[in-house]
């Protein structure tokens, strides 16, 4: 088989406030043997803001980004949701309205870019369990986590709208996603069922609204606590911004302590295959990682 | 081909009786189901075969009514439309029919919709117009103006999305999903006059569009596939389009990304929460803002990286702009 071979889009968190997941990222895909081309001239995704304001610049510019991973002849891989959502969004839109793509390639001639529609785009977590598969990576690890109840929470834009990402996460269903399970028991772990591991974290009203989001941030993390989680993972940086970062802020909002290490998805793969804490960035998370 | 077997199905269904009932409590039923029943054929069995006091609300059988919404392992469905086969292929042969909202229960599967009916009437959900009422001609509406609604006009009002909405369950004052999707609809609508009332409803702090979290949990529910979401965005665009945007957190904050790409290409994450926040609002972060520079994860602005080609990205956000602040 071929190495197999993507266009990272790294998305803003990764350079910035979460830079342990593009560390743990690219650590996980040497020891898998992936090999990640970070596209360095793309831009941010507009996280939905951006769309609610000028719609149609959002579109230009995620436009943009896609050339860039078509200009490689590479699958875009993703390792944010909310990249991952609007990216795709994109994509969708462009793909089924053929006067939009032009319109939208009449701005982009003028960068001398032009969208076609040949990359497919794709979150990491799918991208290994579809092109790598569970079993494969079963047999790389080394440190099976064992013991460990791991909570899985998906962050609402890889499972949602499921009309959207069907043919890029595996059909995964909304209601009962299963990709994460399959995932934590391929690395020796426990998965803990709980009935917010597809709720929403409030991100995306952190400024405007923090009571609402760190309503739901706490509702999220207490359900994952009274089901003997000793761990939360996420694929989502923002997600994980909220659940690691603000435990002290939601504490306060719910009137219980919530004190719980949230790992990124890349830095679990990456504990069970053997990568040190330090290669994973576990330093830069904000609730001490203490079951190492 | 038409399968023949029947399945045998544990629903587990939730009973209240708000007159008599202190809390609510579940019973288990067990039937065999055929490949053509709906939840509907499911709720009248258990009523019929087991429980005449079971209650449900119910009217059409053709997903047009909006009466039968419950939620089956917490999926929103309209039990007209629903297979119950295919539930089972999701969820296996134990399936939990429970109310829309179990706090709101009056009767079983019957809630109080008072807070959906409450929110829906706040947003002027009808054509207000000039009307002539000795027309000489047909208004025609073209097939292009019919589009602008963007099927919104389909919405049955079954509530799903609303009581799906994570922010409505949080926040008492959020106007929810069916709501916002209804002012779209009128405020698409080329024969309508009260836009301006409209926008200024849904752009209220607290209450408006700008509480939306993004989840797409409505998009999910909705049955009619109307994606309220998508028209609280063309809510949003409609806000900065006609200037009615207010200065405040959560404009600024839509604002502060076309800035921010302009001049980095990425967002710088630090400026954004300064500038929407502003000089004195952005001091009550200062606590988590020492967490995650003592962890590593604040970029100085003196080291904040940049897009490569930002040629390029500053050249496409002047000729791709179409709104201004």
């Amino acid at each position: 088989m071929s190495k197999l071979k993507y266009a990272l889009y790294t998305g803003c968190t990764a350079k910035e406030s979460t830079p342990e997941l593009l560390k743990s990222t690219m650590a996980v895909a040497r020891a898998l043997d992936i090999e990640l081309i970070i596209l360095e001239e793309a831009s941010c995704c507009g996280a939905g803001h951006l769309q609610d304001f000028d719609e149609f610049l959002s579109l230009t510019l995620n436009t943009r980004n896609i050339c860039y991973a078509e200009k490689l002849g590479l699958t875009m891989v993703t390792i944010c949701n909310t990249c991952q959502l609007n990216t795709s969004l994109t994509k969708e839109k462009l793909d089924n309205d053929e006067s939009l793509k032009s319109k939208v390639n009449q701005k982009l001639s003028e960068v001398g870019l032009e969208y076609k529609g040949t990359s497919d785009v794709k979150h990491f977590l799918y991208a290994i369990i579809d092109d790598i598969g569970v079993d494969a990576i079963a047999e790389k690890v080394t440190k099976p986590l064992k013991n460990l109840n791991i909570a899985p929470f998906y962050g609402c834009h890889n499972i949602r709208p499921s009309s959207l990402h069907k043919n890029n996460n595996g059909g995964e269903n909304p209601y009962v996603p299963n990709s994460m399970e399959r995932l934590i028991s391929a690395l020796g772990g426990n998965s803990v069922n709980y009935a917010h591991k597809n709720k929403c974290c409030g991100f995306h009203v952190e400024l405007q609204a923090p009571k609402t989001a760190n309503k739901l941030s706490g509702d999220a993390m207490l359900d994952a606590m009274d089901n003997d989680a000793d761990v939360v993972v996420t694929p989502c940086p923002l997600c994980h911004l909220r659940l690691d970062v603000q435990q002290h802020n939601i504490s306060k909002e719910i009137g219980r302590d919530v004190n719980m290490p949230v790992l990124h998805l890349p830095q679990m793969i990456g504990l069970a295959l053997g990568i040190t804490p330090d290669a994973l960035g576990l330093d830069h998370n904000v609730s001490e990682v203490t079951f190492l | 081909m038409r399968e023949h077997t029947k399945r045998k199905v544990i629903f587990k269904v939730f009973r209240f009786n708000q007159e008599t009932d202190h809390l609510p409590y579940y019973l288990k039923y067990e039937m065999e189901v055929a490949q053509d029943e709906v939840i509907l054929d499911i709720l009248n069995r258990i009523k019929w075969e087991f429980d005449g006091s079971f209650s449900y609300r119910r009217s059409c059988r053709h997903g047009i009514c909006g009466s039968c919404a419950i939620k089956v392992n917490q999926k929103p469905v309209l039990s007209c439309t629903e297979n119950v086969f295919n539930l089972i292929d999701m969820y296996g042969n134990e399936l939990v029919l429970e109310p829309q909202d179990e706090k709101r229960a009056v009767k079983d599967m019957v809630i109080n919709k008072k807070n959906f009916w409450q929110k829906y009437s706040k947003v002027k959900p009808f054509l207000v117009a000039e009307i002539n009422n000795h027309p000489k001609h047909e208004n025609i509406i073209s097939q292009e103006e019919v589009d602008l609604l963007d099927e919104s006009d389909y919405c049955i009002q079954c509530g799903n999305c609303f009581y799906a909405c994570p922010s409505v369950k949080v926040n008492d004052e959020y106007l929810g999903p069916a709501a916002l999707l209804k002012a779209f609809r009128f405020n698409a609508d080329i024969r309508d006059n009260a836009k301006n009332e409209r926008l200024d409803i849904v752009n209220e702090p607290g209450a408006g569009v700008w509480d939306c979290v993004k989840c797409y949990e409505c998009a999910e529910a909705c049955p009619k596939d109307l994606s309220p979401i998508s028209k609280i965005g063309k809510l949003h665009n409609q806000i900065f389009q006609n200037n009615k945007a207010i200065n405040n957190v959560a404009t600024r904050h839509a604002v502060g990304f076309k800035s921010s790409i302009k001049k980095h290409g990425i967002l710088d994450e630090g400026e954004l929460v300064r500038y929407s926040e502003g000089s004195i609002g952005v001091l009550k972060h200062l606590p988590e803002a020492y967490t995650m520079w003592k962890k590593g994860k604040i970029v100085m602005p003196w080291n904040m990286p940049k897009s490569k080609n930002m040629d390029e990205i500053k050249k496409l956000v002047e000729i791709s702009s179409t709104v201004d602040f």
